[in-house]
């Protein structure tokens, strides 16, 4: 099976993703992930106004088959969280890298992005 | 006909308990409730059943349910075996009831059995004491590891680490959180073992203990136990035995002749007690001479040819009320007492007899082995979770599904003791009806019991959790 890798996007080892506008980074978990944990029921997120660390959990994602913790891509100041998942957790399932995505951070070192997987080394790991 | 229960009084404050018939007309004043008004009402809908009605309801739910005394119950892990109703019977003497505060000298008998169940058990594990208090095993782990973490203590030997191996039971992560350390995840070796280099690694001087099952929950024994707690008791950490699979050991090896300081036992698993169902359950905890002095207040010792409660030098303090869970201690007695030896090893040999015969009558491939108590199966390609909901179909309990991870699609399989041969080939007929069915037959399983294939998803993104929530939709 193919897992969608977007081209513009950036990736953890533990298939979380971020996407980078200006200063502004959105973060969420990958299609690969959204597959691996099934059916998505719960999903617990920091609130607005907290910081995050670069490696460090940010949050919870519970499927009928496992609860995984969330790592954040890059350090910073959490800016907005998608509510909608609170409701609609299957968000998550149905479109990881879209209306699925978990929470926006203002960078704290935009240099901790060169420490990311690109889409490709990103794509190996999961072939 | 009218029944009401009968009067008393306090001749001290003067207080009696009503007769029902007046308390169901008492008005309850709710003007001075805190809570807010869509919150309160006037009266209770209560059901009002006709004793025949009433049994029917609680037969029908028995018949919708399958239990241990439906068929069998090879529920992996969980050990499911059959609790022979003399234990029952026993534990419901009244003469076995005595109040929990009534002082040591008029109880000597009670003590006495507590007593003796510390020695058979320490007998049992190889261990130099026994507190029979924790409620539950995973009680009994979080007795166990608090001992570990008050001796480390108490030798000013702060650490920090318990390590635990990738296939075991959960409550063993739980229990090393719930006590503050970090969990440390041992992967297993290739043969489904603790591998000796990846342990050599993962200890130093912050581990507090290793918390091992051996028989492990693959159902292989651990061989390189020796070296194991070599390697452990090098780093200076303390060696955890979990109980849960002692059932493969009775009578025949003992945890502490393998190394292990400290150890619960699943008194419903290794013996014979219900499993719970909410409780109440027992796991007492047995440990090494060097450890005996950390027990839970209070311990029952003897003195001058009697016996008497005492609070242990540095006692981890109370982990339950008085005696722990009496009745299901005295069931445990009673089973241990029952078998003797001769009847303890003889089911140690059963449970090893029967995971080996069925685990050679199934289709499905079954990777490891020879095993003690269980085996794990793969039921790949079929998904494990549609099998076992299929199996239902086919009359028996399904194995545990999808654990441990290290065996694709795992059907967990424990046939336990008790199952004669004819339920064991029952249980293989299952598998192999199940094996040779097709995905869509499997993924509307079961069809033919009470109650449908619960909806995992729904059910966990919109919970109903009262009764009342039915009521709405309707």
């Amino acid at each position: 099976m193919s897992f969608d890798v977007p081209d513009d996007l950036r990736y953890l080892e533990s298939h979380e993703w971020v996407r980078v506008d200006d200063a502004t980074a959105r973060v969420g978990i990958t299609d690969f992930a959204q597959d691996e944990l099934g059916d998505v029921v719960f999903v617990e997120l920091p609130d607005d106004g907290e910081e995050l660390t670069a490696g460090e959990e940010f949050g919870v994602v519970e499927s009928i088959k496992a609860v995984s913790d969330v790592y954040a891509p890059v350090s910073g100041t959490v800016t907005a969280v998608n509510d909608a998942l609170f409701d609609e957790p299957e968000l998550v399932n149905e479109d990881p890298f879209g209306e699925g995505w978990m929470l926006e951070v203002e960078l704290a070192d935009a240099g901790e992005l060169d420490d990311l997987l690109s889409p490709e080394e990103y794509g190996d790991q999961i072939a | 006909m009218k029944y009401d229960q009968a009067r008393w009084t306090d001749d001290d404050d003067e207080r009696y308990e009503p007769l029902l018939s007046e308390k169901a007309n008492r008005e309850v004043a709710v003007e001075d409730s805190p809570l807010p008004d869509d919150l309160t009402r006037d009266s209770l809908e209560l059901p009002d059943p006709a004793e025949p009605e009433l049994a029917r309801h609680y037969t029908r739910l028995s018949q919708m349910n399958y239990g241990v005394e439906s068929g069998p119950f090879p529920l992996g892990s969980c050990t499911m075996k059959y609790n022979p109703s003399f234990t029952e019977d026993i534990s419901r003497r009244a003469d076995a009831a005595v109040h929990p505060d009534r002082p040591d000298s008029t109880v000597q008998g009670t003590l006495a059995l507590c007593h003796r169940l510390q020695d058979y058990l320490g007998r049992i594990g190889g261990m130099d004491a026994v507190t029979l208090q924790p409620p539950a095993g995973a009680a009994g782990e979080f007795t166990g590891i608090q001992i570990a973490k008050a001796y480390h203590q108490h030798n000013d030997d702060e650490r920090s680490e318990v390590v635990i191996p990738d296939s075991a039971h959960g409550t063993n992560f739980a229990t090393a959180a719930m006590a503050g350390y970090d969990v440390v995840e041992l992967p297993s070796g290739e043969d489904g073992r603790v591998d000796i280099e990846a342990l050599e690694a993962a200890v130093s001087e912050e581990t507090a203990a290793l918390m091992l099952t051996n028989p492990n929950t693959l159902g292989l024994f651990e061989r390189d136990i020796e070296a194991i707690a070599d390697v452990v008791h090098d780093a200076g950490g303390l060696l955890y035995y979990d109980g849960a699979n002692l059932n493969a050991l009775l009578g025949r090896a003992r945890p502490g002749d393998m190394g292990f300081d400290v150890m619960h036992y699943n008194v419903h698993k290794t013996f014979a007690t219900p499993h719970g169902g909410g409780g109440p359950g027992a796991g007492p905890v047995g440990v090494t001479e060097d450890l005996a002095g950390f027990l839970p207040d209070p311990h029952v010792r003897s003195k001058d040819g009697g016996f008497e409660y005492y609070t242990p030098d540095h006692s981890v303090g109370k982990v339950h009320g008085y005696y722990g869970n009496w009745p299901v201690l005295l069931k445990t007695f009673a089973y241990v007492t029952r078998l003797g030896d001769a009847g303890l090893i003889d089911a140690s040999a059963k449970a090893v007899l029967n995971a080996n015969y069925l685990a050679e009558q199934i289709p499905y491939e079954v990777p490891f082995g020879p095993f003690h108590h269980e085996f794990v199966a793969s039921a790949s390609p079929q998904d494990a979770a549609d099998a076992a909901k299929r199996m239902l179909d086919h009359g028996v309990h399904p194995p545990t599904t999808k654990w441990p991870e290290i065996v694709d699609e795992a059907l967990m399989t424990e046939p336990t003791e008790g199952e004669s041969k004819r339920s064991l080939d029952q249980l293989a007929a299952a598998f192999e009806a199940v094996h040779g069915e097709d995905d869509e037959t499997l993924a509307s399983a079961p069809e033919r019991t009470a109650a449908g294939r619960i909806d995992q998803v729904e059910a966990a993104r919109t919970p109903r959790l009262s009764w009342q929530a039915l009521d709405s939709e309707t």
